[in-house]
């Protein structure tokens, strides 16, 4: 990745919004990426682009899309987490015993919510105020997370949660499904947090020089904390629409998740080094890996290929994101 | 402190075997079985299993838990050792792991049968396993029937790789060789993952317009090929086959909405072994793989 060039801190004004716009206008490369892919597609399955494929993708996208969103805040400033699938694991756990329970729906969500924030908090806090590196701190936590998730359940799944609870991943409203608006509930408000708010500059501030936010007057730990809190939040909003999609809180929910949540982020142009990246190139990121594994299926692709595929299509939109931007 | 353990195991056992048998004679041998853990109902069952054939065999079986521990497997076993047994009945932890212990065994010319898992070196008298290969194809009698030989049928596969997937998807491309009427139109690798079974059978559901049946290589694929078709409103126009018979899937099952599943029997793979153990010792020949028959579940 290239190194951060937009060193200097900007705290607040018209210095953030012109670099967004610097960036919207360069962001080409992965769209074209997009359209190749969707383009070859629909000449190699007639199945691809009907309306119930499409809805069916942005179902299944809705899951990774969220998760990269929220892993789009810890890498704008410069962090990472590695933690959201365990966590997406434990949060659907909670979800589904509170509800199994005989807790009424709202309580339980609440109750998964929490518990995914709260695991947030604790990464924040150990990377903001511990100054553990964020890989290990949410490398313990994924640990940690995971084995309380086998605690909590025994090993074993926790199914059949309710008729009303499945709505949330299997309905639908006005014919669109309901994870799709979850997902563009999810970022818009991120989006608008990120380009309207103080919070969005600070993160991007954070991510570019730390050093120089902190000196500014920012309160780099607070939002450092926040990042990460919205990171798992948005781990434990995509649980409940993993959970609620197979009617089952699994002990291994969430397995590897954080790779395909990190992927999308880097493909939508986000750079790890943090202080650079959008929330609509994350969008797309997660409907690129989506819309490959959807295709994959489509055309029956032997599963030995599957991964080289993937890794190939992965790699060559990147490379043509990079040219288009002009970078070497 | 493990001799210890060790010691007053095999009096207890004694003393149970012979307060058992009663009238009739004392066994001949000791055989040595090492479980991998018993905190899981399938490797108990495994044990009542064998337990239960051993004084039928005139055996008087050691049973060690290595509680899923390579190191603790190892070491209870040198124990076993040096109390000079007949014969250890390993079911390793780790293939690759135990290979060390069973070279020690081979060392000390003590034979070595393997159950469940295999061990990946060392000489093995016997292996004693479900066969998955047999499994598949019974899953495949079962849709071929089902379906009067003719029809759509789909595979969902376990990870890339594995030995079962390989050996459950064999059997069941095998097992459909006998019905030409039958058409496997698309087979894809959810890996053993429910989440990723719903995913793939979502994808596949839009690519194929008529289903007839569906054969995942677990359970947990199955029940999420099952949520994936029930979303999709086509639950009548097919019907859906695991594999491994967990809890969840048995409950599927007597809802009807699984059809069926193949079952592996750990207390028939328990019998088995000791069974072999005892002919090992009286001398005979035994084939170098056993298969352990599988069944099937339906409602």
């Amino acid at each position: 990745m290239q190194p951060a060039t937009d060193a200097a801190p900007r705290p607040a004004g018209r210095g953030a919004s012109s670099v967004d716009l610097r960036m919207r206008v360069q962001r080409f490369g992965l769209p074209a990426a997009m359209v190749l892919l969707m383009a070859a597609l629909t000449v190699l399955s007639p199945s691809f682009l009907t309306v119930g494929n499409l809805l069916n993708v942005t179902r299944q996208v809705s899951i990774n899309a969220i998760m990269a969103a929220g892993m789009t805040f810890v890498i704008l400033t410069g962090g990472i987490d590695l933690s959201v699938g365990s966590v997406l694991a434990i949060a659907g756990a909670v979800l589904a015993g509170v509800l199994k329970g005989g807790a009424p729906l709202a309580v339980a969500l609440l109750a998964g919510l929490a518990v995914g924030t709260g695991f947030g908090a604790v990464n924040g806090i150990a990377v903001a105020y511990g100054n553990v590196a964020p890989f290990i701190a949410t490398l313990a936590t994924l640990t940690i997370a995971r084995g309380l998730t086998l605690v909590y359940t025994d090993g074993r799944p926790i199914s059949d949660l309710g008729a009303a609870f499945s709505w949330l991943g299997t309905g639908d409203a006005a014919g669109i499904p309901v994870p799709a608006i979850i997902t563009l509930l999810v970022f818009a408000a991120a989006t608008i947090m990120l380009t309207q708010m103080v919070v969005g500059r600070y993160i991007y501030a954070i991510g570019g020089n730390e050093e120089a936010t902190r000196l500014s007057g920012v309160g780099v730990r607070r939002y450092k904390i926040l990042a990460y809190a919205i990171s798992g939040f948005l781990s434990a909003v995509a649980a409940v629409i993993l959970t609620s999609r197979l009617d089952s809180a699994q002990p291994t929910a969430g397995l590897g998740y954080e790779l395909d949540a990190i992927a999308a982020v880097v493909l939508g142009g986000t750079t790890l080094a943090g202080g650079e990246g959008t929330m609509a190139g994350t969008l797309l990121g997660a409907f690129l890996i989506g819309i490959l594994n959807n295709g994959l299926n489509l055309l029956n692709v032997s599963s030995f290929y599957q991964q080289v595929v993937k890794g190939l299509v992965i790699l060559l939109a990147v490379l043509l994101d990079q040219k288009l931007r002009g970078r070497r | 402190m493990y001799r210890q353990v060790v010691a007053s195991t095999i009096v207890a056992a004694l003393a149970l075997t012979l307060g058992l048998s009663g009238a009739l004679a004392a066994p001949k041998f000791t055989v040595g079985l090492s479980i991998s853990t018993l905190n899981n109902p399938f490797f108990v069952d495994l044990r009542d299993g064998a337990q239960a054939a051993a004084a039928k065999a005139g055996v008087m079986l050691v049973i060690l838990d290595a509680q899923n521990d390579p190191a603790k497997q190892a070491s209870s076993i040198e124990d076993l050792i040096a109390k000079k047994v007949n014969l250890v009945v390993i079911n390793p932890t780790d293939s690759d792991a135990i290979v060390p212990t069973v070279k020690k065994l081979n060392a000390a010319k003590i034979p070595v049968i393997t159950v469940d898992r295999g061990a990946s070196g060392g000489d093995i008298v016997a292996h004693i396993a479900s066969d998955n290969v047999a499994g598949g194809v019974m899953a495949a009698e079962y849709v071929g029937k089902r379906l009067n030989g003719k029809g759509t049928v789909i595979m969902l596969e376990g990870i890339a790789g594995t030995s079962a997937a390989r050996d459950r998807g064999k059997g069941f491309r095998d097992g459909l060789k006998k019905y030409p009427g039958i058409t496997l139109a698309a087979s894809q690798t959810a890996d053993f993952d429910r989440a990723k079974g719903l995913q793939v059978m979502e994808n596949i559901l839009q690519a194929q317009k008529k289903i007839d049946a569906v054969f995942a290589q677990n359970d947990e694929m199955a029940l999420g090929a099952v949520q994936a078709i029930g979303a999709a409103k086509r639950d009548k126009e097919t019907f859906v086959v695991g594999f491994d018979a967990i809890a969840d899937a048995l409950k599927a099952v007597q809802e009807g909405k699984l059809a069926a599943t193949v079952a592996q029997q750990p207390r028939e793979m328990g019998r088995l072994a000791v069974e072999a153990a005892a002919k090992a010792l009286g001398g005979q020949k035994l084939p170098k793989f056993t298969p352990v028959p599988l069944k099937l579940v339906t409602k």
